[in-house]
């Protein structure tokens, strides 16, 4: 009894590490802008390898298995923020021509890329004038 | 799923319209190797697969970070160019 509902509880985790996956390989695919793309690979794409690393850590159950199947699990919730926080920062600093909705950019002009430092916003403008995509709350996502 | 997954990262990695595109492209083939592999592991029972999905993903992580530097160095030339050439050749 108890082996039908691993069994079918690993399924569930095979089909949604499967379909997250494949969300993930549509996003890349569909997606207007490098960007997007980048949000749409790291996210989904890191759920449905931990799902399906889950499945084997449950399907298995063997302790070594379970171990390097967990050990996976949280590599890769440790390395995919820091790889495509990485990518983020490459793309915007070579200037690919980003999707033309977009309505504001935080970080236009502030960026020193040869001192390589960040100018801090200036607070004042920021909080007294309300920002044009709050303004009209239009925003697009 | 996975293996439809892999065929339309692979279509990104050839058609990608700039360096960024393609390292992402690179991330995701990785991330559906790895999703594979589990599969693999789940299908033969044999638990080397998993060593494998691993090894992936370190791998990509240590691939996507050297490539992401590269492309800031890209950027940081690019920036120094008085008169930059068009993106398109950035991808050399």
């Amino acid at each position: 009894m108890i082996d039908v509902f691993v069994d079918l509880l690993v399924v569930v985790l095979i089909l949604a590490g499967a379909g997250f996956a494949l969300i993930a390989a549509i996003g890349v695919w569909r997606l207007p802008d490098s960007l997007m793309r980048m949000h749409a690979s790291s996210k989904a794409g890191t759920l449905g390898g931990s799902l399906l690393l889950l499945a084997v850590a449950i399907g298995v159950g063997d302790l070594d298995v379970v171990a390097r199947a967990l050990a996976g699990v949280g590599f890769l919730l440790f390395t995919t923020p820091i790889a495509s926080h990485l990518i983020g920062r490459a793309t915007y600093l070579l200037g690919v021509p980003r999707w033309e909705g977009q309505v504001r950019d935080d970080l236009e002009g502030r960026y020193d890329l040869a001192a390589r430092t960040c100018r801090a916003p200036d607070r004042t403008a920021s909080s007294a004038a309300p920002t044009p995509s709050q303004a009209d709350g239009s925003s697009p996502r | 799923m996975i293996a439809a997954a892999f065929a339309i990262g692979l279509a990104r990695l050839v058609k990608g319209p700039h360096l960024p595109d393609r390292i992402v492209a690179l991330d995701m083939l990785a991330l559906t190797a790895i999703a594979a592999a589990c599969l693999m592991v789940l299908a033969s029972g044999v638990a080397a697969y998993l060593d494998f999905a691993l090894v992936m993903a370190l791998v990509s992580f240590l691939s996507t970070v050297a490539f992401a530097r590269y492309v800031e160095w890209v950027a940081l030339r690019r920036a120094r160019a008085s008169k930059p050439p068009p993106l398109e050749l950035a991808d050399d």
